[in-house]
């Protein structure tokens, strides 16, 4: 039952979760692949953010929440007793749907959580701040703006700046909520040709309700529908050749 | 539909009537101290301390003291407060519990002044023994004052976004160090302006301060913590029933209400020029 591969960094066993008394994912079973792209679609409220946000134990922040099951982060089940949440969402990052930076200057949103995580020194904060802007191909439009407002950037390059700011913690995976979903489509392609780059050192676990966006990026797909998992595989199958109907009308449109 | 035309201008009329009606109360009032007062007010007037009985009193030792109790009064309750509704509305889990104390600190605020008053005398000026006092005084005025700055605050921490925390959280950044670092500086504009307008209140009574801190006369400043003071509102309430030539010093009245009803009005003029200027510069 537990396949705990060597390329797989996270895996879900009979995963049940409640809001309250309400029972918003049945028994998902699954595992993501290392250096992937893995992509959740499914019809709105189908309980893909849900996954997402247990996937770094972002949900203990909503009262009355509550877990069955495990997560397997490279092996150790993330809600175990003895497992710190915090040390989990530092190597589990995360995304918003909507570009969150603080009101911050550009520079203290990115430097602001590792110099909490003990990083002090003056040049490993700036060679990271290069580097972390860099890869979320955003350095060269704000490298002579460091100080200004993160809230004067623009929709998409806040959105790239979460990015990095989410880098910067140099995490394992990072889970993406609709990340585009508020931003047009040259910033879109932007992202998305980030997100393919950032493959080759991440895990990528991204939600979207835009089906060539998860053909384009994503090398994995799983099809959610009403809180379960209905289908889980390549993308290139559940696209060409998707072994559910419910998949299929998902896919070709015909879901409403 | 003639009808509802005519109801809606009656209705505005009665609305527009009411707004001008309160602020010719008030204008009326600052109008009335301002021409009873304003003769009163020299430079001696506000540097030198009383003399002759106080008919030809000078109010310097009252606006000092009127001064330290405020400042006393602000660093107790300002600190206080913030824990307080930081707890409340950041770490508390909603529930019967926190519901009573919400409701414990609400009816703190609608406790008469002169209850305050009483309690600071029973608890800090006997109890503690410190005596009619800036320390003991401060203290009262700062309980008084609590209930608002535990309002203000836990409004404002209410108007920082939740994306704010969830941002800081999602990094591995640890609760305590999500709010102190990004929650609470998102809300100081917020507390300050509440903080303001509760160091108006604390600077205007009178009550509180009576059996705990004010003094009938002193000629010299305060010393120390321990030392009393006179303060502005109570010296009004002496010149006005307690002194031997209530008649004479009726000008000394009206000069020293006008010079508390400015220095709280200048307060509540800081805080709405802070809010507006904050309100600017956030963007969220
Ligand atoms: N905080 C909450 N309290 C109670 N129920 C919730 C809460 N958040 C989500 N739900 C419910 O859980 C279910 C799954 O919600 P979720 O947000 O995970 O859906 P989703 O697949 O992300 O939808 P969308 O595509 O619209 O973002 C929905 O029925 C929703 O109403
Ligand atoms: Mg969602």
């Amino acid at each position: 039952m537990v396949k705990v591969g060597k390329n797989f960094i996270i895996n879900t066993n009979d995963v049940n979760f409640f809001y309250g008394s309400f029972r918003a994912l049945t028994e998902i079973t699954m595992g993501f692949e290392k250096n992937r792209v893995t992509a959740l679609i499914g019809p709105s409220g189908c309980g893909k953010s849900t996954f997402l946000r247990l996937l770094n134990r972002m949900n203990d922040l909503i009262d009355g929440t509550r877990v069955e099951g495990e997560v397997l982060f490279e092996g150790k089940n993330i809600y175990a007793t003895d497992v710190d949440p915090v040390e989990i969402r530092r190597r589990i990052g995360m995304v918003f749907q909507k570009p969150n930076p603080f009101p911050k200057s550009i520079l203290n949103n990115v430097t602001f959580a590792p110099k909490l995580s003990g990083i002090t020194k003056k040049s490993d904060l700036d060679s990271l701040v290069e580097q972390s802007l860099r890869q979320a191909v955003l350095w060269d439009e704000v490298k002579d703006i460091l100080n200004r407002s993160a809230m004067t950037l623009s929709g998409g390059q806040q959105q790239r700046l979460c990015i990095a700011r989410a880098l910067a913690m140099k995490p394992d995976v990072i889970l993406m909520d609709e990340p585009t979903s508020a931003l047009d489509p040259i910033s879109t392609a932007k992202i998305e040709e980030l997100i393919d780059e950032l493959k080759k050192r991440y895990t990528i676990i991204i939600v979207t309700h835009n089906m060539q966006q998860a053909a384009r990026v994503s090398q994995k797909t799983a099809f959610f529908h009403l809180g379960t998992l209905v289908e889980y595989g390549d993308t290139r199958e559940i696209f060409t050749n998707p072994r559910e109907a419910r998949t299929k009308d998902y896919i070709t449109g015909r879901y409403g | 539909m003639k009808w509802r035309y005519f109801k809606q201008a009656v209705f505005f009329t009665v609305v527009r009537l009411s707004a001008l009606v309160i602020s010719l109360t008030l204008l009326g009032i600052l109008a009335y101290i301002f021409f009873n007062g304003y003769r009163a007010i020299t430079w001696d007037f506000l540097t030198l301390p009383p003399t002759d009985s106080m008919t030809r009193g000078w109010i310097m030792p009252a606006i000092v003291g009127t001064f330290y109790l405020t400042i006393g009064a602000i660093s107790v309750a300002l600190p206080l407060g913030i824990v307080s509704a930081t707890y409340l509305s950041e770490y508390a889990k909603q529930g019967p519990f926190i519901r009573i104390i919400r409701i414990g600190v609400n009816c703190l605020a609608g406790v008469p002044s002169v209850v305050f008053g009483l309690f600071g005398l029973g608890f800090f000026v006997v109890f503690l023994k410190f005596g009619s006092s800036i320390l003991a005084g401060s203290l009262t005025l700062g309980i008084l004052i609590l209930p608002t700055i535990i309002g203000a605050s836990e409004e404002a921490l209410k108007g920082v976004p939740q994306t704010f925390r969830e941002a800081s959280l999602a990094l591995g950044v640890s609760k305590w160090q999500t709010i102190y670092r990004i929650v609470l500086p998102s809300a100081l504009p917020g507390i300050m302006t509440g903080s303001i307008l509760g160091i108006g209140r604390a600077a205007g009574e009178t009550a509180p301060i009576m059996f705990t801190a004010a003094a009938f006369f002193t000629a010299i400043l305060p010393k120390s913590i321990f030392d009393e003071v006179m303060a502005l509102p109570y010296h009004i309430y002496v010149l006005a029933t307690a002194g031997t030539y209530i008649e004479q010093t009726r000008p000394l009245q009206y000069g020293t209400v006008l010079v508390l009803v400015a220095l709280v009005l200048g307060i509540d003029l800081i805080a709405i020029v802070i809010r507006s200027a904050m309100r600017r510069k956030k963007r969220w």
